[in-house]
């Protein structure tokens, strides 16, 4: 399995982030998105999952499965974490794990990986900053689905958690699942390639 | 399928914990209501004439309220970006949606439209039809209104511009919800065809608004 970008050009509101851009990241790599705000990592990213159109190129699953759109095998966790605050921490875990159609076995594995099981009955609108994140995260764990996109994954988490988070991606790369992160700090995560976007852009 | 019916179910427990949107649209229809005889003095004939008009205009500047909100929410936390990497075609989610709003407010207005009945001097007899007209004609409510709310989603102060976009639309299904009113009351043959006109706009509504309501969200999701 590959995930293959051809030539993609994109553009926000007038001014051209990236242009022919083309890379390929095989199953059990990670292709890691640096450069400085505003470089086009979250476009590149959305782009991957599907929510915005290139201006020209594709990307493309090579050796996937045939019967499901490029965007349906991507999890994709952007700046914000989709938690429902009125909801409970499980709730909002068994929701997306259901929706998502994850096993059922998974969501306490989920939880427990990201140290939320003493917090399931907590409505989410309660938790901080970072144990969000973590919930967000956990997503990731609930359903099976072989790309991870993640934009600045490290956000608002303790050291502990980045280690959590680590293992998990690189669980899944050792499972032959394959990672797109933008990120500012080192992540460590396994077999990581770095991909700098924005170097030609003027300093100013 | 599952994923339908685990995100209507999503969205009816979001509902039952907030508790106070659909207190909002409620109170709001008991409020406009009650203060339109105060407005046009004690004239039992003439409010009873006009009861089924004014409930329904009331009726739908009270879903209005809560419809602005249908995408809303999910848009600032982030929710929709996942729902649309999900199983789930676009459409279906925009059905989905639709449909758990039809259950927590275009039901619960239904329900209270014949207490409200009361004060404006609604003939008994007209309670049936009033409440059979409202559960045919809200379903339509919901789902055109999908298509404002996907349209305004990321406008600021969404909500006047969905009622200015939207509340044209709703033309048909008032004129044919009031004319069944008053086919009934006034035991008229008419009753069965705009009553049926009524269900054919709800069911065409919930065809075709997920369609362009998904369009709406995917140029919003840009």
């Amino acid at each position: 399995m590959r995930l293959v970008a051809d030539k993609l050009s994109s553009a926000r509101g007038g001014r051209d982030l990236f242009a022919e851009l083309s890379f390929a990241v095989s199953a059990g790599e990670t292709l890691l998105l640096l450069g400085p705000n505003g470089a086009g990592k979250t476009t590149l990213i959305r782009t991957i999952a599907g929510f915005l159109a290139p201006r020209t190129g594709e990307v493309r699953l090579e050796g996937g499965p045939a019967d499901h759109t490029l965007s349906e095998q991507c999890h994709y966790v952007g700046h914000l974490n989709a938690v429902k605050a009125n909801l409970t921490v499980a709730e909002n875990a068994r929701f997306w794990s259901r929706f998502l159609g994850g096993a059922r076995g998974r969501l306490e594995m989920a939880l427990k990986t990201f140290g939320l099981s003493a917090l399931r009955d907590i409505p989410a609108g309660y938790l901080s900053a970072g144990q969000k994140r973590r919930l967000g995260l956990a997503r990731l764990l609930l359903a099976e689905r072989p790309i991870w996109l993640l934009d600045e994954p490290a956000t608002s988490l303790d050291s502990a958690a980045q280690q959590v988070m680590t293992g998990a991606v690189n669980a899944h790369l050792a499972s032959g699942g394959l990672v797109i992160a933008a990120t500012h700090a080192p992540l460590g995560f396994a077999k990581s390639r770095d991909l700098q976007l924005g170097t030609a852009a003027e300093p100013a | 399928m599952s994923a339908f019916w685990q995100l209507v179910r999503r969205d009816l427990l979001i509902a039952w914990n907030e508790g106070g949107t659909l207190g909002v649209a409620l109170g709001f229809y008991l409020v406009v209501v009650a203060m339109l005889p105060l407005g046009l003095g004690p004239d039992l004939n003439l409010l009873s004439r006009i009861a089924p008009g004014l409930l329904w205009v009331a009726l739908l500047l009270a879903a209005l309220l809560s419809l602005g909100r249908l995408f809303e929410t999910d848009f600032e936390d982030g929710s929709l970006e996942v729902l649309a990497t999900g199983p789930l075609p676009l459409e279906a989610m925009v059905a989905a949606k639709g449909f758990a709003h039809w259950i927590t407010t275009g039901i619960p207005l239904t329900v209270l439209a014949p207490v409200l009945g009361l004060l404006l001097n609604l003939p008994l007899e007209a309670y049936g039809v009033l409440i059979a007209t409202m559960l045919a004609g809200t379903p339509a409510v919901s789902f055109i209104g999908a298509i404002g709310a996907a349209l305004t989603l990321r406008a600021r102060r969404g909500g006047l511009l969905l009622a200015l976009l939207m509340l044209p639309l709703y033309v048909p299904t008032l004129i044919f919800g009031i004319e069944a009113i008053g086919a009934a009351l006034a035991d008229s043959e008419t009753f069965m065809p705009s009553f049926l006109i009524l269900v054919a706009i709800s069911l065409a509504a919930v065809v075709l608004a997920p369609l362009a309501a998904a369009a709406a969200l995917r140029a919003q999701l840009q």
